[in-house]
Order: C-alpha cells, then sequence, then structure tokens
C-alpha cells in the first residue's frame, strides 16, 4: 500500500481537532484557495496537500471514533463538503469517492474488512475510488458488464472501469461488478495481480481530480473481497453508496454557488464600469439576489437530506436526489452567470469563475446526471398514485 | 437491539410505512409487496433504512434475503428472530445511516 508521504510543513492541523464546517472553511481559506489554480494546471491534487487533508481529519470524520473517525453526524459532514466545494470541486471530488468506499466499508464490511481497512481510509493512508461507469455503460448501471467470479478461495474480476476519479492515486477500488447472482460490490487494492490504471487527463472540469481508466484483467481481489451481501440485497451496497455520493457532490454544488457569490459581490465592488462600480447596477444586483437566493434554498435541501440520514429516515433517499436535482443546476446556472459578470476577466485561464464554471457543469452529470434524477423524481410521484 | 416497541407496534409501523408508499393499495399483512411488480432498488434501500430504524439495529448481511421482505408478516418475523438473537452474529455497528 502506498503511504501517504510525511506530512508537509504546512500541514499543522491536529486530526483530533472537532471537524466542523468553521473548521473545514479555514482549512479551505489557508491550504487549498491560495494555490488551487496552480495545481489545477498541473492536473493532479499535490501530495502534500493530501497530506494537509489528513492531518486536518477530513478524509472520514464520520466514521466512528474506535475506527480512527470522529462520529460526526452527516448534516455536519454535509456543510465540510460545502467548504471543500467552495474552494476546489477537485478535491471535494476526492473526498466524495473516498467517503463512498469508508462509508460502504463500515456499513456492509464484516468485522476482517473492517479491521483491514478502516483504519487507514479514517487516516488517509488509504485513499479510495468508486468504480461503476464503464465505456459502454454510464447512466444504467444495471447494464455492467464487468464480471466477478470465484477461483479457487479469491475473487477475480474482469473488465474495464472508465472516468474512475482519483483512479491515478486511489489505493483502494470499490468496483461493482456481476456475479452469477447479480451487481454486487467488491474491494479490490490497487496492488492486486492484474490491476492496471491508465490516466486520463484534460477533463472539462475537476481538471485535478486525477481521473483514470481502471482495467482489470483477471485481477485477483483475495478471497475477502465481495463487500456486503450477494444477490438481492447486493444492489443496497449500491443504491447506498451513490446516495452518499450524491449527498456529497449536492453539497459541493452548493460551494460553487457560494463561491460565485463571493467572487461576483468582490469583482463588482472593485470594477468599475461608467463611472461607478459595477454592484450598483440593477441588471447587475438582480442576477446576485437570484444566485443568493438559491444558494440559500439549495442548501436548505441538502440539510434536510443531512438531517433525514441523521434520523435514519427513509425519505432521506429522494431529499438527496431533490437536493443534487437543485443545486447542481443552480451551481450551473451561476457559475455561468459568475462568468458573465466578469467579462473577459472571467474568462482567463486561472479565473476562479472559469473553472467553478468548469466544474459546474460536472456536477450535472456526475452521481446521476440531471436527466437519471427527473427520471426518479418523477418515478416516485407517480408510485403513489393508482396504476 | 435497541428497540422498545412490541410487536404489535413493530407490526403497525411496519404497515403504515407500506401504505404510506403505495397510498392506493389495500396491502394484507400476508400480501407479497415484491409481486406488486413496482418495487424498485430505491424502495428497497428505503425499506431496509426504515426497518433498521424501527428495529433499533443493523440488519445483519445474512438476513437480507428477499425473502425477509416480502410482506409485512415476513417483517415481523424477522423483527422477532433479531430480537431473540436467532440472527447471525456479524451485524455492522451503525454509525451512520443513508
Ligand atoms: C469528471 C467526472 C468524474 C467521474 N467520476 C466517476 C467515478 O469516480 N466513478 C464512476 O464510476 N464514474 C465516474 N464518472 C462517470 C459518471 O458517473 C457518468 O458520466 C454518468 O453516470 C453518466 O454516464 P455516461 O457519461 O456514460 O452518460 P450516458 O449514460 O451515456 O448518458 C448520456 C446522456 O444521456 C442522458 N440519458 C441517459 N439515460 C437517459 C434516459 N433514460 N432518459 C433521458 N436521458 C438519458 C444522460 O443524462 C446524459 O445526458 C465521472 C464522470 C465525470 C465527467
Amino acid at each position: 500500500m502506498r503511504p501517504v508521504p510525511a506530512i508537509a510543513a504546512t500541514a499543522t492541523a491536529d486530526p483530533s481537532a472537532p471537524v466542523d464546517r468553521a473548521s473545514a472553511a479555514r482549512f479551505v481559506d489557508r491550504e487549498v484557495v491560495p494555490r488551487v489554480a496552480e495545481y489545477e494546471r498541473a492536473g493532479r491534487v499535490p501530495e502534500d496537500l493530501l497530506a494537509s487533508v489528513s492531518a486536518a481529519g477530513l478524509w472520514a470524520p464520520f466514521l466512528p471514533v474506535e475506527a480512527g473517525g470522529q462520529g460526526i453526524d452527516l448534516l455536519t459532514l454535509g456543510a465540510v463538503h460545502e467548504e471543500v466545494g467552495r474552494g476546489c470541486s477537485s478535491l471535494r471530488s476526492l473526498l466524495t469517492v473516498h467517503t463512498m468506499v469508508a462509508w460502504a466499508v463500515q456499513r456492509w464490511g464484516d468485522t476482517g474488512q473492517r479491521t483491514r481497512w478502516l483504519t487507514g481510509l479514517a487516516s488517509g493512508s488509504v485513499l479510495g475510488a468508486f468504480c461503476l461507469t464503464e465505456p459502454e455503460v454510464g447512466s444504467d448501471a444495471t447494464q455492467i458488464s464487468t464480471s466477478a467470479r470465484r477461483r479457487g478461495s479469491d475473487w477475480v474480476l474482469t473488465g474495464i472501469k472508465r472516468w474512475i476519479t482519483n483512479g491515478q492515486r486511489a489505493d483502494l477500488f470499490l468496483v461493482l461488478a456481476r456475479t452469477e447472482r447479480g451487481v454486487a460490490a467488491f474491494l479490490v487494492p490497487r496492488d492486486a495481480p492484474g490491476v492496471e490504471v491508465v490516466p486520463i487527463d484534460g477533463m472539462l472540469g475537476t481538471r485535478s481530480s486525477m481521473l483514470a481508466e481502471v482495467r482489470l484483467r483477471d485481477a485477483v481481489a483475495g478471497p475477502d473481497a465481495l463487500l456486503g451481501p450477494d444477490g438481492f440485497a447486493a444492489g443496497m451496497v449500491m443504491t447506498g453508496v451513490l446516495d452518499l455520493g450524491r449527498y456529497s457532490v449536492a453539497a459541493g454544488s452548493v460551494g460553487i454557488v457560494q463561491a460565485c457569490v463571493d467572487a461576483c459581490a468582490e469583482y463588482t465592488t472593485s470594477r468599475r464600469v461608467g463611472g461607478g462600480p459595477l454592484r450598483d447596477l440593477q441588471l447587475i444586483r438582480a442576477r446576485l439576489t437570484d444566485m443568493v437566493t438559491d444558494l440559500y434554498a439549495a442548501r436548505a435541501l441538502c440539510d434536510r437530506a443531512g438531517r433525514l440520514k441523521d434520523a435514519g429516515a427513509a425519505d432521506s433517499l429522494m431529499a438527496t436526489f431533490i437536493a443534487k436535482y437543485f443545486a447542481s443546476q443552480a451551481a450551473a446556472r451561476h457559475a455561468s452567470a459568475a462568468v458573465q459578470i466578469h467579462g473577459a476577466a472571467g474568462c482567463a485561464e486561472d479565473a476562479p469563475v472559469a473553472r467553478f464554471y468548469r466544474d459546474a457543469k460536472v456536477m450535472e452529470i456526475i452521481e446521476g446526471s440531471t436527466e437519471i434524477q427527473q427520471i426518479t423524481i418523477a418515478d416516485e410521484v407517480f408510485r403513489r398514485v393508482v396504476r | 437491539m435497541s428497540s422498545e416497541l412490541t410487536l404489535t407496534e413493530i407490526r403497525t409501523q411496519v404497515r403504515e410505512f407500506i401504505a404510506g408508499r403505495y397510498p392506493q393499495q389495500e396491502i394484507a399483512d400476508h400480501d407479497d409487496i415484491f409481486a406488486l411488480g413496482y418495487v424498485n432498488s430505491l424502495f428497497a434501500m428505503e425499506l431496509v433504512v426504515f426497518l433498521e430504524k424501527v428495529f433499533g439495529a443493523t440488519i445483519p448481511n445474512q438476513e437480507l434475503q428477499i425473502d425477509n421482505f416480502r410482506s409485512v408478516d415476513r417483517m415481523v418475523s424477522l423483527f422477532e428472530r433479531m430480537r431473540s438473537g436467532g440472527s447471525p452474529a456479524e451485524a455492522a455497528p451503525v454509525a451512520v445511516s443513508g
């Protein structure tokens, strides 16, 4: 297992200090915002920043204390992911997929799997990635063709997973694969024989999220690779994991809108047109008003989803679909408006609003595209009426 | 198991949950809800999240068999079995739900 390098000089945070919105905000303002443009250009989140995330205890603070986490609730986790998303959607994406893997091991793992993986996932010495999408299959996840079969006592996986966030860097892949009994989840260490990782660079958005294609050629994942139940209930692993990923992306999208509000308020105060500051123009103020209103609405939807999760309420799944549907579109709409408000300055290579614009588009595609949310949310409406 | 509810209360809550999801359907306690034809993976997950909240415990992987969730009767039996300690032991502690 590749260790996270020794904590860099900047990584002074104490991982046992409470993780909450305020601590995440401080971390982002100090460690992320000053350098995000530089590493986005380089196309990867630097190792010392990954180490800083470890030092700040941000990888999986929702894990129980005995597993190395802080046992924070999911409402707070959403706030943390929002703050990280405000600073950098690529880093938030790494947190999202890592969260999905860590949660899955905690929720579905047996004692052996939890003992083997949770402490590393909590500290960040093991980074997780989530492998569902394939070259021929995206939205319709039931159609995946990657297969898993027993060979002796080992699970052996064959197939190709594409567009895998943090695939370039992750140590542990949570792979959805087909068994004789349906689709199930498997833990595949990066260093398992038969695993090949091919970097994907130059994406439109989340440019430093280190995407990769993960090729599994009779990859030997070991006897304890199957995570959770097989058969009927295996689909729940995927449903539960995607739900949490969607929640994180929704929160990250709120962060993008917040960043747009902040950038526009600042820019329109300093930029002058026609003898006065841009902010005095009614059309500009109207745009900012819409932005702020959607910001609060999106955050309220995320908070509702988080509270329902913390209460163990079944409605939390649908609440999360709705939050992600609204927040990701709000991010795309307002990032576009933010570039417009900045004019040419918003189109420059390192302009933060240009990055928000690129990243926001991705939010409408990942963790269930906008169209898939529409299908699911409408289905729920019809489920409740006579057929 | 931390649930203090009686079997009757469990039965009532399960019934209400199913009825709330399919308000236009008459569903008897022995009816196979999967045979109704519109149970999807989202509903299955919601059902498990709901049952774990009502039961006050994580349902062990080995009990996550479709037959245990087919009807109100079967779900109440699952609860009884879990409460009496008759379920396989490997239950993950739930620190988070979702
Ligand atoms: C930056 C980035 C990071 C990603 N990270 C990961 C990752 O870590 N792990 C992973 O497994 N995947 C990852 N993905 C893949 C992502 O999950 C998929 O792109 C997404 O599920 C959509 O699948 P697709 O791209 O194959 O589109 P398709 O499924 O081919 O869909 C194409 C278009 O058709 C629409 N469409 C599809 N079905 C319907 C329908 N029934 N009705 C109407 N419209 C429909 C879609 O909404 C979309 O607009 C990532 C993608 C990106 C861009």
